[in-house]
Order: structure tokens, then C-alpha cells, then sequence
């Protein structure tokens, strides 16, 4: 059977000496991300801004303009109001209300008041001031902890330049991934966290075989110059590195088509996150270690490698 | 590598054969796996509130008011203190978490000091000067909080249990904050109707200057509102005595009814013993008199007592609804709260998005599944067929693993299981490219399999454990339908590591004995 093949085997792409044309790029990406989050900012869900939202479905489409003038004559401040999915069914977003968390259920009676009984409600989200900036602290601590949490493994097992290169293009990954949802509008919330420490594992994942790879072939070659090394390592991981990408792509796109309104912002930050992760494995970090003056492996220095030496195992039983 | 030992071989089938039979109840109607005896795996998955319909709230109790309340009340004992025993003050009231009163006459300090020990035993007392200055102990406060807190969670069960939901969740968070899941419940309205009330109901003699709105309330008398405002013919507000002639906490049974007389909607009420008698005193020695029924600082209804009432049980009409009438009964019997609640959160997911939500992430994961098969197959051949074997046994060892531990499955979680789908073929993708490698640089098909396995090993453990650092830290973070994400992803990434290497490896060696192939398929 002839098998699909995505990477032609033994390719020999110089991806380490487009290194200047990565970097600039990237450092654009990210200057254009942290410039969009300060000006543009975010669109925030009532997660981290409090607030109301409810879903309604409603018994005929089209109905759209005349209940966003009713909403809007409530006195409620913003109310937003947006087709969710299908025509009849509608997401409205209703601002946090002044004057503590009574106000808000006051708010929501109103809402549900001036829609009538005719209506199926599918989902009510209210969060108080003092939940949503619980939440907001939760989520920046919980993003902190696990890129900490990375580091400090990263560290343990290889050296600290690998652990510095993995953490840059880390943080490249996660800064971004905010500037596209600056960019795009679609809401910030609780489920864009999980997608960005999720996209902080994977990206990691990614980082991590080529890097071992790297420092396998640093054992192996002592005398290769590192351009050349680095290049060899990416080229023999990358058919893995694309398979692996394709899978997940394949995983995914079944769930942003398929599974739903409710999930498709969090399915989209997660394609997004396995895009740009592959990148900057292959584009950042490995570049970024001809700059981090890595330990050409004199034969202390491998032997002194915290985490144990995989050459040992590696011996095959014939 | 490629060798197995017989205990090896043994475990592995073990493993996937429990995960098939404690998978198996989740395929099952919910009635049959409920009827299988309870030593055999008969849990399913617990499915999250967003997923089979519900509501979340996150209440609080205002401990605060608690606390005030009990300041207020050593306030009130001061005061009958040192007026009992004639010593002259002055500047008595609350301040902050404590309460002052001064002295006028020195000489009285001593004697003060030692009637208002008596008050409380929860109370710190300092003087300066004149001055005595009663706060209370941080260990009293955090009892009082406590307490209260306690408190309001079985009243608000009792509230929920009242209205018929099944299987409510009452939890405690922190200090002051109550966590009430609500499954399958359509319409938290009226829950939240029913928690928005702390329902205290006392009764009181009216004073008998009933110049209500106008000039100074006498003493001893308080003004409340009439709490059925929309009647224009109401007075607007009663002047009502501070005393309270009974209280609610003696009655022991509240019913909606009709009114013979009337056929309106009215509460009918009984008191206990004590309750009883009291009520009866009253009534006796008031005939005539009008009494207010109070209930959360409003009056309800104020009528002229006719006749004594004796038996220990009454009536309530005041311009009720029916609705009314039964929530006001309900929250009689259930009790007062202690404190008021707020809501600090609410998530409800009415049944039709819950429905939906699964219908659309079981198509998402087959079609994912059914992709990422294709795709293994068409790159590996028979190596893809093994990682797909292994791929679906990992779906039924999450299933089981899900069912077993009643970790709740919720919509991100779902998400959390597709994305697994994705990522767990890694493992082996990264095995299978080792092969291929070695296969290219000249070995045998079984020396290639031996290297491919062990170098690819310690790769896979690396990649696998960060990705499982994010998913517990998002576990021990994330609140809710996040935190099920959280658990089907460490699950998955578990799971994944032992189908991949375990489950893989036994069936290519089990092909490479029985076939003895002189080339590979993946290359």
C-alpha cells in the first residue's frame, strides 16, 4: 500500500538560517499583540467583568431589531445583543449594574420581564463584581503558576538554556494568542484561560521533542557546527512535529465546526494555539539556543545533565 | 523492549478489560445501570450542569448582619443593666465591632464593669476613664460567623428540599459563602425567589397612637411599612411596638389555604407549646386591639384581634396571590435565615442547550475520531491500524476512568476529550517516525522497533508531563465546566501514555512474532 507521506523523508530545510526573518516576525507579532491589548484591548466576558448574559431562543427569527430597542429602553446601560448560532437564537449581554449584586438579579427580572413567557430560555450567566474579579486574579495566577510550573521541569531536565529558549517562545505564544483575541473581538473568558494554559502545554510539547532531539545530536556530534545541528535536529523531528500538528488540527476543526456555539471561541484559541506552537518550536526556540551559548557536551558536562542520560537506554537489544 | 514478560502481557489485558467493564454501565440506559447490584462498576459519568441542565448559584451570607445584630443586642442588655441598678450613663451605642457606654459617676465603674461581664462571654472589656469599651473576641466573632453560616446552609436546604428538586448540592466555600447546585431545575426563579427572603416573622401589638408618617414615633414603638404597597387604600406604614410578642422560630407548621370566609388565598399557621400559650395570652388580654404580623421588617397584615386565640393556630390573609400564599407557607415551615443572601453568581443551562451541547459534542468527537483514524492509517498502514486500536481503547479507559472517580463531564471537558484524540496518536507518531529513522539507517525490523521504543521513551514522558503540569494547575484553579477540561485532559494524557507505549507496543511485538516480517509497513 502506498502510504501518505506530509514530510519528504531526509528534507533538509535551513529553518535556523532564516533565523533573522523568524525573529523579526515574531518580534512584530508581539509588539503588535502587547500595542493591541493596551489600546483595543479585549472584549472581556462576564467572567472577569461582571455582568449578565442570557440566551434566548426565540419562536420566529427576525425579531432582532425590535427586542434590541426593547432591552435598550430598560435603563440598563449597554445592552448588547448578537444572533448566536442560528437566526432565532439570540445572546444578550446586559452591562454590570450599579449598586452591588441585588441590582443584578433586579436586572435580570427585567430582562426576563420584557421578553415574555414565549421564549426558551437556554442559558442565564449572571457575575457579580466580587466573583469576576476573583476570577480575573484566578485565571492571571493560574497562567503565571503553570508557565512557572513549565520552567521549573524544563530546567530539571534539560540545561537552563533550553529552559530559557522553551520559556521565550512560551511567552511568545500566550502574548499573542492574546493579541489574536484582541484582533478578532470573539470574548475573553474563563474557557479563553483554559485554552491558553492548554495551548502552553502543547506549545511546551512541541518544544520539548525537538529540544530533545537537539541535545541527543549534541552528544552524538561533537564537532558538527551548531547551525548545522540545529538544523539536522528540526529536519529529523519535523515529519513528527507535522503529523502531530495535523492530528490535533483534524481533532479540532471536527470541534469548532461540529460541537457548537458555546465552545467555538475556545475551540478557536485552541487551533490557534497548535498553529502558532508548532512555529515557535521550530522557529523560535531552536534559533534562540545559538544565543544562549549552550554547553557544546565536553564529557563532564553531558555527564553532569540533571535528569539522567538517555544514551544509556538508548542501546538497543539486538 | 520487543520482549514481553507473561505478568506484563497480563497487566495490559487487565487494564483494558476493567476500563471496558466499568465503561460499559454509560452505554447503558440510566434505569438498567441503576438496577446493577452495587458490587459490580454500575456508575456513569456525572454529567456537568451545563451539559444535562441546571443551575449554579454562589451565595452569600451576610455574616455582617449577624454580627450587628448581636452588637445591638448587647447594646440593649447595657442599657437594662445599669438600668436596673440605677447607674447613670451616657454615649451608649455601637462602634465599629464593639460597644461604648460612659459612666457618669465614677464610682460606679467598678460595679458597671462587673454587670456588663455578666452580659456576654464572648466580649473583651476595657475602660478609659469613665469610658468602657465591650468588643468582641475574634474567636466570638468567627463562632458567631460560623454559626450563622451553618445555619443559613440548612435553612436554605431545607428551603431547596422544599421545592422539590432532586439531588440539590449544598456546599460550603470560605467563610461566608454557600455553593447550591440545582440539577435539572428549569426555573431558579423561584429558588431564587425563595433564598432572596431571610423570612423572619414576628408578631407585635400596634402602639396606640397610630399617627403613622407625621411627627416623632414614641418610644418604644418602631415605624414599618405596610408591605403590600401596591395597595393604594394601605396606610403606607404601621407604628408598631419594639417588643416582639411572638416570634416566629416557635411555629411548627405553615400551610397554604383558602379562607372560609373569603375564599382567598391565606398562610394558616400553628406554634408550638410555648408558642402557643404566648399567643394566647396575648390575644386574650388584647381583644379588640389590632396586632401586626411582621415579616422581613415589613407588615404583612394588621388586624383586630376578635377573639383569643387559644389552640395555638392561626390564620395570615394579606391580599395573597396563590403563589404567594404557598412560597410565604413554604418559607415558614422551612425557617428564617440567620442573615440575608446575595447572589454572587448564577449559571443556569435550561435542558435544551444541555441536550444540545451533548448531541453536538458527540458529533464532534466521532468525526474527530473518525479523521484522526483515517489520517493514522493512511500515513502508518497496519502500524496506524495498531494506534487506533490503542486510540479507541484510551476513549473507553477515560470513559471508565470518568465513571469510576464520578469526575463531572461538562462541555469543555467534552472539548478536553477531543483535543485528547488529537494529541494522543503523538506518542506513537513520535515512536513510528524513531522507526522509520532507524529502518533508514539500516536495521532490522525488530532492532528498529527495540530503538524506535526506547529512544522515543523518554521524549514522550518529557512532552507528556508538561502538558499534565498545565492541566493541574488549571484543575486547582479553574472553577466549574474549566475544571472538567482540567480532568479529561490529565485523564487523557494518563491514559494516553499507557495505550500508546503499553497497548501499541504488545501489538506490534505480538505481529512481529507471528509474522516475522522482513520489512516494516510504516516506512
Amino acid at each position: 500500500m502506498k502510504k501518505l507521506s506530509l514530510v519528504p523523508a531526509n528534507t533538509k530545510i535551513k529553518f535556523v538560517g532564516r533565523r533573522k526573518l523568524f525573529f523579526m516576525f515574531s518580534a512584530l507579532l508581539v509588539a503588535a499583540s502587547l500595542a493591541l491589548g493596551m489600546t483595543r484591548g479585549l472584549n472581556f466576558g462576564i467572567d472577569f467583568e461582571g455582568g449578565i448574559m442570557i440566551e434566548v431562543r426565540m419562536p420566529e427569527a427576525g425579531r432582532l431589531g425590535e427586542m434590541r430597542s426593547q432591552l435598550g429602553n430598560l435603563g440598563l446601560g449597554e445592552v448588547t445583543l448578537q444572533e448566536f448560532g442560528s437566526p432565532t437564537d439570540i445572546l444578550i449581554r446586559v452591562q454590570r449594574q450599579e449598586g452591588g449584586e441585588r441590582a443584578q438579579q433586579v436586572a435580570i427580572d427585567k430582562v426576563k420581564g420584557t421578553l415574555g413567557p414565549n421564549v426558551e430560555y437556554r442559558r442565564t450567566e449572571f457575575v457579580g463584581p466580587q466573583v469576576s474579579e476573583e476570577l480575573f486574579r484566578d485565571g492571571v495566577l493560574a497562567v503565571l503558576f503553570a508557565m512557572t510550573g513549565i520552567l521549573i521541569y524544563i530546567w530539571f531536565r534539560f540545561e537552563w538554556q533550553f529552559g530559557v529558549g522553551a520559556i521565550i517562545a512560551l511567552a511568545h505564544d500566550v502574548i499573542t494568542t492574546i493579541g489574536v483575541f484582541s484582533v478578532t473581538g470573539i470574548e475573553f473568558n474563563l474557557a479563553t484561560v483554559a485554552a491558553i494554559l492548554t495551548i502552553a502545554g502543547y506549545s511546551i510539547n512541541d518544544t520539548v521533542v525537538v529540544y530533545d532531539r537537539v541535545r541527543e545530536n549534541l552528544r552524538k556530534y561533537k564537532t558538527m557546527s551548531l547551525v548545522e545541528l540545529l538544523n539536522m535536529s528540526v529536519n529529523e523531528t519535523l515529519s513528527r512535529t507535522v503529523m502531530t500538528s495535523v492530528t490535533t488540527l483534524l481533532a479540532l476543526l471536527s470541534l469548532y465546526i461540529l460541537g457548537g456555539e458555546v465552545i467555538r471561541g475556545f475551540s478557536f484559541a485552541l487551533i490557534w494555539g497548535v498553529l502558532i506552537g508548532t512555529y515557535s518550536s521550530i522557529c523560535l526556540a531552536v534559533p534562540l539556543l545559538l544565543y544562549l551559548n549552550v554547553d557544546r557536551g565536553t564529557e563532564k558536562a553531558a555527564d553532569n545533565t540533571p535528569g539522567g542520560t538517555p544514551q544509556a537506554e538508548a542501546e538497543p537489544g539486538e | 523492549m520487543v520482549y514481553f514478560s507473561k505478568w506484563k502481557i497480563i497487566l495490559v489485558l487487565a487494564v483494558v478489560a476493567l476500563g471496558f467493564v466499568f465503561a460499559t454501565p454509560n452505554v447503558m440506559e440510566k434505569s438498567t445501570a441503576e438496577s446493577i447490584p452495587t458490587w459490580l462498576p454500575h456508575k456513569q459519568v456525572n454529567l456537568g450542569l451545563d451539559l444535562q441542565g441546571g443551575s449554579h448559584l454562589l451565595l452569600e451570607v451576610e455574616t455582617d448582619v449577624v454580627i450587628k445584630e448581636q452588637l445591638e443586642s448587647i447594646v440593649d442588655g447595657v442599657r437594662v443593666a445599669l438600668r436596673r441598678d440605677r447607674i447613670r450613663y451616657t454615649g451608649l451605642g455601637v462602634r465599629g465591632l464593639g460597644v461604648g457606654v460612659t459612666v457618669r459617676n465614677p464610682a460606679d465603674l467598678e460595679k458597671a464593669v462587673q454587670l456588663i461581664r455578666d452580659i456576654d462571654s464572648g466580649i473583651e472589656i476595657d475602660t478609659q476613664g469613665n469610658r468602657i469599651i465591650l468588643n468582641l473576641t475574634d474567636d466570638a466573632i468567627t463562632e458567631r460567623r460560623n454559626n450563622a453560616l451553618a445555619q443559613s446552609i440548612e435553612i436554605v436546604r431545607r428551603r431547596v428540599d422544599e421545592t422539590g428538586t432532586r439531588e440539590p448540592t449544598i456546599q460550603r466555600q470560605g467563610a461566608s459563602r454557600i455553593l447550591l447546585q440545582l440539577p435539572g431545575v428549569e426555573d431558579p426563579e423561584r429558588v431564587k425567589r425563595l433564598l432572596g427572603r431571610t423570612a423572619k416573622m414576628t408578631f407585635h401589638l400596634l402602639c396606640e397612637t397610630q399617627t403613622a408618617g407625621q411627627g416623632r414615633v414614641p418610644p418604644g414603638c418602631m415605624e414599618l411599612p405596610d408591605a403590600d404597597t401596591a395597595n393604594p387604600n394601605s396606610g403606607g406604614t404601621y407604628l408598631v411596638r419594639r417588643r416582639v410578642a411572638v416570634s416566629g422560630d416557635r411555629l411548627v407548621d405553615a400551610q397554604a389555604s383558602f379562607s372560609a370566609q373569603t375564599n382567598e388565598p391565606v398562610v394558616t399557621f400553628r406554634f408550638d407549646t410555648l408558642g402557643g400559650k404566648r399567643f394566647g395570652d396575648i390575644t386574650r388580654d388584647n381583644v379588640g386591639r389590632p396586632f401586626a404580623i411582621v415579616l422581613d421588617g415589613k407588615v404583612i397584615s394588621a388586624p383586630v384581634i376578635r377573639e383569643p386565640i387559644l389552640g395555638g393556630n392561626g390564620q395570615i390573609s394579606g391580599n395573597f396571590t396563590v403563589t404567594e400564599a404557598n412560597d410565604l407557607a413554604l418559607l415558614l415551615r422551612a425557617g428564617a435565615l440567620p442573615a440575608p443572601l446575595n447572589i454572587l453568581e448564577e449559571r443556569t443551562v435550561g435542558p435544551g442547550l444541555g441536550a444540545d451541547s451533548i448531541a453536538a459534542g458527540k458529533v464532534a468527537s466521532v468525526i474527530g475520531l473518525i479523521a484522526v483514524i483515517v489520517f493514522m492509517i493512511l500515513v502508518y498502514g497496519l502500524f496506524g491500524v495498531f494506534a487506533n486500536v490503542a486510540l479507541a481503547v484510551n476513549m473507553i479507559l477515560i470513559l471508565a476512568a470518568l465513571s469510576l472517580f464520578q469526575a463531572t463531564l461538562t462541555l469543555p471537558g467534552i472539548a478536553g476529550i477531543v483535543l485528547t484524540i488529537g494529541m494522543a496518536v503523538d506518542a506513537n507518531v513520535l515512536i513510528f517516525e524513531r522507526i522509520k529513522e532507524e529502518v533508514r539507517a539500516g536495521r532490522t525490523p525488530i532492532s528498529a522497533i527495540d530503538a524506535g521504543y526506547s529512544r522515543a521513551i523518554t521524549t514522550i514522558i518529557d512532552a507528556n508531563l508538561t502538558t499534565l503540569i498545565a492541566a493541574l494547575i488549571l484543575f486547582f484553579f479553574g472553577s466549574g465546566p474549566i475544571k472538567g477540561f482540567a480532568v479529561t485532559l490529565s485523564i487523557g494524557i494518563v491514559t494516553s501514555m499507557f495505550t500508546a507505549i503499553m497497548l501499541t507496543r504488545l501489538l506490534i511485538v505480538t505481529w512481529l512474532r507471528r509474522r516475522r516480517p522482513a520489512a516494516l509497513p510504516v516506512v
